[in-house]
């Protein structure tokens, strides 16, 4: 397997005064290109403090992030990432949120001109061209994640984060926004780490899955390949037994090896 | 006496078509009927306006009653407009010296409110930002800054009078240092309260710090600077009343103190009245450009 992105040996310690938590030990990871790999595991496992980790918003205490070979600690246009409350700018319309990142990005390689196509063309890659000069207070949920989505997109990255980007959404725009994402990756073929709380949601998407342990001190328990042909279709995936063997091993490791225990 | 009513009207005839005009263009797809509009649009109007003419003349009534009487320390509302029919009906005049109509004492005033209350929203926003942004900025900064904002601003003037040796440049400096502590506070909250997500996307996207002050800071600590400009000019315009009947000159505080020294009370209180309507007007003004300046940033 080619590595293309390597986590490793990945420590985080928090440390608040005399006391330290140990959040996340030895997390070691290869991501191929293209590939699209889901962290999943219970609240609190570390799981999105791994993410900043690999975004360089967050520092690991011990090892450390490989992209191409090349080792990454601070954030950049190269990893960008999709953020749960979509963190749109709320001053900005949606065109100017998508044109912020893509200004910096693209200011020497890409015209004025060009750079407001691309800018356009993201836009479209999600269907919201057509809300580009409103602002995110008002459209739905669905369409500023949509928008977060493309404001990610439009840099052009390496490896795109997405940190839970279904959960804040109700079950069918969060269908309907998966089935999105599927599309994007068969077309443009991105290497896509996801962080997720959602069996169905990993399963359906993901090349990989990885489970996390429960904190503190959460490692990867287990690793499960998806072996499901794309493009999937939500429904005939219902019935489909290699599906439902994912599936089924995935809850075993939640709730029976792994379960969530309060206040741990 | 008829000035407050005059004035109430003009406000609301210019405010209602916008306000009344807004929600119909853009929210029903089909117009009301003209005429209808208009009905609701004086309806509305009518609500608001009448309530405080009827308030403004009981008020006059009752004054007029209890200073009519023979020996009354101040003068009734209708020897006020008497005494003062000259100076509200040319406000233009000039004589030369300090005998100049009230226009030209308001407008005296106002541009040392301006000259003062620009610098202090300068030197505000700037000191601001940076003991919102360093934790060093305010650990050295901060109990300076309550200390200081505690001292009244008549305090300062001799003290700037010692220093600058002429009237208009202390009269500014005392506005200047009466305005700017809210202003540095409210945007040192402002700075503070950027929410992560807004400095993680900053941090993605690689924003320089000068990329991320205009791009990022200042949109998102608008509506506090807002907060802060709004009590600044509110104070600014406290203080230049106070600060001008010590310095005299031309100016609308010195008016006042002169015409106490001259027994014109009638002057007096028609400078009251002036200097309450500019206020809220300044007031307004800032609250207005706030408005326009934070759309869609306290809409989230």
């Amino acid at each position: 397997m080619q590595a293309y992105l390597k986590l490793d040996h990945i420590d985080k310690i928090f440390t608040r005064g005399n006391a330290s938590t140990e959040v996340l030990k030895d997390i070691n990871l290869t991501i191929e290109k293209g590939e699209y790999v889901s962290i999943i595991g219970h609240s609190g496992c570390g799981k999105s403090t791994l993410l900043n980790i690999v975004a360089g918003l967050t520092g690991a205490t011990n090892g450390g992030v490989l992209l191409e070979n090349r080792e990454v600690n601070s954030p950049g246009p190269d990893r960008a990432v999709v953020f749960q409350n979509h963190s749109l700018l709320p001053w900005l319309t949606v065109y100017e949120n998508v044109k912020l990142g893509v200004d910096k990005v693209f200011a020497r390689t890409k015209s004025k001109a060009g750079r407001d196509a691309w800018v356009m063309h993201n836009l479209s890659l999600v269907q919201m061209a057509h809300a580009k000069d409103k602002r995110p207070s008002e459209i739905s949920g669905g369409m500023k994640q949509r928008v977060g989505i493309a404001r990610a997109l439009a840099m052009e990255p390496k490896v795109l984060l997405l940190d839970e980007p279904f959960g804040a959404l109700d079950a069918l725009t969060r269908a309907h926004l998966q089935d999105s994402v599927m599309a994007l990756h068969q077309k443009l073929g991105n290497t896509i780490l996801m962080i997720t709380h959602d069996v169905d949601e990993a399963v359906l998407l993901s090349d990989r899955i990885v489970m996390m342990t429960n904190g503190p001190s959460a490692r990867i328990g287990e690793v499960l390949e998806v072996p499901l042909a794309r493009p999937r279709k939500r429904l005939e995936l219902a019935t489909n037994p290699g599906y439902l063997k994912c599936r089924q091993r995935v809850l075993e490791f939640l709730y029976e090896r792994h379960s969530f225990v309060e206040a741990a | 006496m008829s000035m407050p009513a005059m004035k109430t009207e003009m406000l609301e005839v210019a405010i209602s078509p916008a306000v009344a005009a807004a929600p119909v263009v853009t929210m029903t797809p089909k117009r009301a009927p003209r005429a209808e509009r208009y009905a609701r649009m004086a309806k509305e109007s009518a609500a608001r306006v009448v309530p405080p003419l009827i308030v403004v003349a009981l008020l006059l009534v009752v004054w007029e009653l209890i200073c009519r009487r023979a020996g009354s320390s101040l003068p009734p509302p209708s020897k006020v407009f008497k005494d003062t029919r000259e100076l509200i009906l040319d406000p233009f005049f000039d004589n030369g010296g300090i005998d100049k109509g009230l226009f030209w004492h308001l407008s005296a005033s106002l541009q040392r409110v301006a000259y003062g209350y620009s610098l202090a929203a300068i030197a505000g926003i700037a000191l601001g930002t940076l003991v919102g942004q360093s934790v060093w900025a305010m650990r050295g900064l901060d109990p300076l800054f309550q200390i200081l904002r505690t001292i009244p601003p008549l305090a300062w003037l001799p003290l700037s009078l010692a220093a600058f040796r002429d009237g208009q440049p202390s009269a500014i400096f005392v506005i200047f240092i009466t305005s700017v502590w809210p202003i540095i506070i409210n945007t040192a909250v402002g700075i503070r309260n950027i929410p992560q997500d807004y400095r993680n996307v900053a941090a993605v996207v690689q924003l320089n710090p000068l990329e991320f002050f205009t791009k990022i800071m200042i949109p998102a600590a608008a509506p506090y600077m807002f907060t802060g400009l709004r009590i600044g000019i509110g104070l600014s315009w406290l203080a230049i009343v106070a600060a001008e009947m010590l310095i005299g000159g031309v100016g609308i505080g010195f008016f006042i103190w002169d015409a106490w020294n001259s027994s014109h009370i009638s002057e007096i209180i028609l400078a009251l009245f002036y200097v309450g309507i500019i206020g809220f007007v300044l007031d307004r003004l800032i609250a207005g450009l706030g408005r326009i300046v934070t759309r869609g940033t306290a809409a989230n």
